[in-house]
């Protein structure tokens, strides 16, 4: 008969060289199972002597643990070594494009006014909006522009038949607002204005923002301050602003403000200056009490500075290749 | 408007390059526009005397001259101009330079006499673009100068883009006096030296409404040279301020207008009848004009007339009858003071805009005729000769404008521009800018030139003050201002929200105009527009859009055209109804969608987006409310929309939006040649919310029970969702309809709904009896109702 030592060595052998899980159960029967080599020498004790079973006995089931232990051991590099395999026939081609909705566009204009506000909201500004259908008197008699002022004329009005006309600034909102409202008042203005004016550098309708604040003791120095700190927040970097003389009815002194550009250029980016007597009694406000500073700016100027858009009619083309760049 | 360096330089010079003096022009508010630098490359060119003229030996056109540039020895040129004769003096180019036209001059032999240079025109020196030969310069040209230093080149053109306050700036003086004020600089005086008259005659002038005519300044000149030549310094000058020269008289009009900021007009004295009657036209009267156009003259527009009838119409053109000719001998210069009540919008209304009626408009001085008139009465003696009758000026004084006394507060200087000026500062600018200033308690009494007829009020003078002083040298200051804090409301969804949710849904946003085409505005509406723009743009963008839907369809055509497979793009903005009398406007937003459902992908089916695609991002928006059990989806027509794919979405009982697929008719209207599906809702209908309550989230478990029915194809799932769900409210807490089906084993015009039923409790665990009986109940609703079968 086989030494004990023997079987175990060659039940390692076998186990070592199990290829897969069926051939590892197949050595766990042949030395394990019911019929098996050591389950046999087991069956076989009764045949020793009396005195001799215990020591022989411990030695079998020792061999059978030590067998058991090595099968278990197997049997986990075996199973990993399955799961592995399996895994790897999953695997997939991570490169491939993801399944389902990509994301869309916002268009610039809304996306540079929706910045516009969120400034302005920060520093205290309501958010106000007027009808696009306005009046005569909104619109420019109440803004201080006397009847067929050459400023007027200017201004490239769109008229429906009775007289009423697409406003042409946001300014309309400012007394709008002040009637409704009074003083103080901080608001800004987004929406569409509309000119009848058409070519490279003009659409007949675009964005402005109008900014008012009327309080007591607002002067001149507060308005440039005001929009220096914006100018600075939309393009976020230190810039350099200048104030320029100039002409709106509707505001006394009247500036343009030009944005010191690359290559050392001014640029005009809005127009703005302490609102007219004029313009706070036409709304019932005491002009003597109140003081005020008023703004306006075309957002697609502003836009077009911001992400280097390089002509205006760009914005209305609603161009998927070009909205697609804003996201 | 042009104004010339030179000309400005002689009646105020600062010490400044002409980039600086244009960087003062622009900081007082006179935005130079751009700077145009004239006669450039003259080097070389000198001033010659023709002192010997012979006829060329072998060519019959050309002469032979010796000229002389000042020194002992002379040049021989060969000439072609016609005008060269003995002792006339031109610009003379040396062989070796290169002319300002790019003409390269070489000492060349012609038709075998040698010419060392060449004696110019004013096109080949770049100093006009018409010429009759060789440029006369004036007798007392200096030989030998050079052209540069003799006519002032290299000059600037500043063209100035001036704001519509300020008429006084038409001219050098206007200009003058801002960039005296502003560098503190002395001024040339505008006074004239009144020219002493040598005849008596005069053009009897008649003024009938003195309203509209408050200041005439006339005289009449006999005996002027008709053959004179305006003098080239003059021409110059008109020609770097874009106007041509014509003749003598009207070149002087012109220079005084440019010089002076006055227009004025100039007859030919013989031929006017009787006197001259500035009045409003006559019911139907007409006129010949200068450009030899005939008008039909308004009732509320000024003419000149006399006995004869209009002979022109007053600051905006002289007529034709009575115009100066190249044989005038007679000329009577007016220069009126038109107010602009009497001038605003008239030129405009006969199509015209000329020189004099811009500055009509604007306003002229009320104390500048008279002067005018003098300056043009010494040049035109000067350059034509003649003998000058009296000045006739007609005044009445109280249709003049009169300057007001300003009262200035020093407190409110400081208040409106945030910062305080010394008085000595104030007075100082206000002195300056020719206000007759006198000290009270609280400020200052000042009361404007007459030019300055735009200072009227306390404010326009804070506003000159500051920009004399320059609003560079105002400080920023940060306002310290209340601002409590604001609710930020629940009580709608942001349009932003929105936004971000139709972005995220792969949509891209676009603006789209509010005026669109009549035709696509009411294949949308199914009626005709009433708010039609006067004046639109084009007919495509005539009426304002009762639809966000054509603008956007377009916008997506537009896309497909240009190879977009797969294009969704929404807005959000206003659409306009009712009348422009009574206007509403309404913000809405909407979206269109065609092509692919899904971007091209290895792993997705690829299917063409429908109905049921563009109904979740309805949904989708509708659930930002929290409100999304109100609203219903309920089968309708549409005028732009395909019947059996168009649903209204109903809100709180009102249409609050449609869905649907585009009708193929619309879209072939509109360019798309693709099928597309298209949704419009109403912003503040749609988006209405409220901070959402919280209910408590059931620990129990959930039962799901799937029946199918056959029902009628015409019930809606809607209709079977709402039944199921009232056999047993308490405890179905959601429907999902988890397939449709139609075909063999289903009679037709029946189909086959099959409906999972989620149930659940929050307070306990459901039984599978309460289970089956809500199923039960369910089962039996929807066969009393609908008749529907139970399918096995």
């Amino acid at each position: 008969m086989q030494a004990l030592s023997e079987l175990v060595e060659a039940a390692a052998s076998e186990i070592d060289s199990a290829s897969d899980l069926a051939a590892l159960d197949a050595v766990r029967v042949s030395y394990l199972g019911k019929k098996g080599e050591l389950t046999a020498r087991l069956k076989s004790l009764s045949q020793l002597p009396a005195k001799e079973r215990p020591a022989a006995g411990q030695e079998i089931n020792k061999a059978k643990q030590e067998v058991q232990g090595w099968i278990n051991e197997r049997r986990e590099v075996l199973e990993s070594a399955a799961l592995e395999d399996k895994l790897s026939r999953d695997a997939v081609d991570v490169t491939l494009p993801g399944r389902g909705y990509s994301v869309g566009g916002r268009h610039p204009v809304s996306r540079s006014m929706a910045r516009i506000e969120r400034i302005f909201r920060n520093a205290g500004f309501g958010v106000r909006s007027g009808p696009e259908i306005e009046d005569d008197f909104h619109n420019f008699t109440a803004l201080n522009f006397p009847p067929d002022h050459p400023a007027r004329a200017m201004h490239d009005t769109f008229f429906f038949p009775d007289g009423k006309l697409l406003r042409t600034h946001t300014s309309p909102v400012q007394i709008r607002s002040m009637v409704k409202e009074g003083a103080p008042i901080r608001i800004i203005a987004p929406g569409r204005v509309y000119r009848c004016d058409s070519d490279q550098t003009h659409t007949p309708m675009f964005h402005q923002v109008e900014g008012l604040v009327v309080d007591r003791g607002i002067g001149f120095a507060h308005l440039k301050a005001v929009l220096h700190q914006f100018v600075e927040a939309f393009f976020e970097r230190k810039t350099e602003l200048r104030f320029r003389p100039s002409y709106f009815p509707f505001t006394e002194p009247s500036a343009e403000v030009d944005v010191l550009w690359e290559e050392g250029k001014w640029l005009e980016i809005l127009g703005c200056g302490m609102v007219h007597p004029n313009v706070l009694e036409a709304a019932d406000v005491d002009p003597e009490e109140f003081t005020g500073y008023a703004f306006g700016m075309g957002i697609e100027r502003l836009a077009m500075l911001r992400y280097r858009v390089d002509d205006l009619r760009t914005f209305f083309d609603n161009d998927m290749r070009f909205l697609r760049q804003f996201r | 408007m042009k104004i010339v360096e030179s000309w400005l330089r002689e009646w105020v010079d600062p010490d400044l390059e002409t980039a600086a003096l244009a960087h003062e022009l622009t900081m007082l508010g006179l935005e130079v526009d751009g700077i145009s630098i004239e006669g450039t490359n003259l080097n070389g060119v000198v001033v010659a005397e023709v002192v010997a003229v012979s006829k060329h030996p072998n060519a019959d056109r050309l002469s032979v001259c010796r000229v002389s540039t000042g020194g002992k020895k002379t040049i021989e040129v060969v000439c072609g101009a016609p005008n060269v004769k003995e002792g006339m003096k031109s610009p003379l180019a040396v062989s070796g330079i290169t002319l300002p036209n790019g003409v390269q001059l070489r000492k060349t032999e012609i038709r075998g006499v040698t010419s060392n240079g060449m004696l110019c025109s004013a096109i080949e020196l770049g100093l006009g673009d018409e010429s009759d030969g060789i440029i006369a310069l004036a007798d007392d040209a200096p030989v030998g100068m050079t052209l540069a230093e003799y006519l002032q080149l290299p000059d600037a053109a500043i063209n100035l883009d001036l704001t519509p306050n300020r008429g006084d700036c038409f001219s050098v003086l206007g200009i003058a006096r801002e960039v005296a004020a502003k560098t503190g600089c002395a001024l040339k005086s505008a006074d004239v030296v009144p020219v002493d008259s040598s005849i008596e005659d005069i053009l009897p002038v008649e003024i009938p409404l003195p309203e509209g005519c408050p200041s005439f300044a006339g005289r009449l000149i006999r005996n002027i040279d008709p053959a004179a030549k305006s003098p080239l310094w003059m021409v110059e000058r008109l020609r770097r301020a874009g106007l041509r020269g014509i003749s003598p008289v009207v070149d002087i009009t012109n220079y005084v207008m440019l010089e002076l900021g006055q227009p004025l007009h100039a007859y030919d004295g013989d031929l006017v009848q009787g006197a001259i009657r500035p009045r409003l036209a006559n019911k139907g009267e007409k006129v010949t004009l200068l450009d030899e156009k005939e008008v039909t003259v308004n009732t509320d527009t000024l003419v000149i007339a006399d006995d004869s009838g209009a002979i022109g119409l007053a600051g905006i053109m002289g007529g034709l009858g009575t115009a100066v000719t190249d044989q005038t001998k007679d000329v009577f210069f007016e220069a009126a003071f038109w107010p602009q009540d009497f001038m605003t919008g008239k030129a405009r209304s006969y199509g015209m805009h000329t020189d004099a009626s811009l500055r009509f408009e604007r306003g002229v001085d009320p104390q500048g005729q008279a002067r005018a008139v003098e300056r043009a009465t010494e040049l035109l003696l000067q350059i034509s000769g003649g003998e000058a009758g009296p000045m006739v000026h007609h005044i009445s004084q109280e249709n003049l404008p009169v300057a007001k006394t300003i009262h200035l507060r020093r407190a409110r200087i400081a208040n409106l521009l945030g910062v305080e000026l010394d008085d000595q500062l104030i007075a100082g600018i206000l002195s300056q800018l020719g206000l007759d200033i006198s000290s009270v308690d609280d400020g200052w009494d000042a009361v404007p030139p007459s030019y300055r007829f735009d200072l009227a009020t306390e404010v326009d003078l804070i506003e000159e003050i500051v920009r004399i002083h320059g609003y560079d040298e105002v400080p920023e200051k940060t306002e310290v201002a209340e601002s409590p804090l604001q609710i930020v409301t629940e009580s709608a969804v942001d349009l932003e929200r929105v936004s971000d949710t139709l972005i995220a849904r792969d949509y891209d946003e676009a603006i789209t105009y509010s005026f669109i085409d009549s035709t696509a505005d009411t294949a949308f509406s199914g009626s005709e527009s009433e708010l039609a723009l006067s004046n639109p743009i084009s007919s495509e963008m005539s009426v304002m859009r009762s639809s966000l839907l054509p603008g956007l369809v377009s916008a997506v055509a537009s896309n497909v055209s240009r190879q977009r497979e797969r294009v969704r793009l929404f807005e959000i903005g206003k659409s306009f109804h009712g009348s422009s009398a009574e206007p509403m406007e309404v913000v809405r937003l909407a979206a269109v969608a065609c092509g692919p459902a899904l971007p091209e992908q290895w792993g997705s089916r690829a299917q063409v987006v429908d109905f049921f695609d563009i109904k979740s991002d309805v949904e989708a928006i509708l659930e930002l409310s929290g409100n999304e059990g109100d609203f219903e989806y309920v089968a309708a027509t549409h005028p732009a929309l395909q019947p059996g794919q168009t649903a209204n979405v109903i809100g709180g009982e009102t249409v609050i939006g449609v869905i649907g697929k585009l009708h193929p008719r619309v879209a072939r209207l509109l360019e798309l040649k693709r099928d597309a599906f298209v949704f419009e809702l109403d912003a503040a209908k749609a988006l209405a919310s409220a901070a959402p309550i919280a209910k408590p989230v059931s620990k129990f478990p959930a039962i799901r029970r799937d029946i199918a029915v056959i029902v009628d194809d015409k019930i809606s799932a809607e209709q079977l969702v709402k039944t199921a769900v009232s056999a047993a409210p308490d405890l179905i807490t959601d429907v999902r309809i988890f397939d449709i089906y139609k075909g063999p084993g289903i009679e037709a015009r029946l189909k086959s709904v099959a409906i999972g039923l989620i149930l659940q409790e929050t307070s306990r665990t459901l039984t599978d009896d309460d289970a089956d009986a809500a199923q039960a109940a369910a089962v039996q609703k929807l066969r009393d109702e609908f008749d529907a079968e139970l399918r096995d």
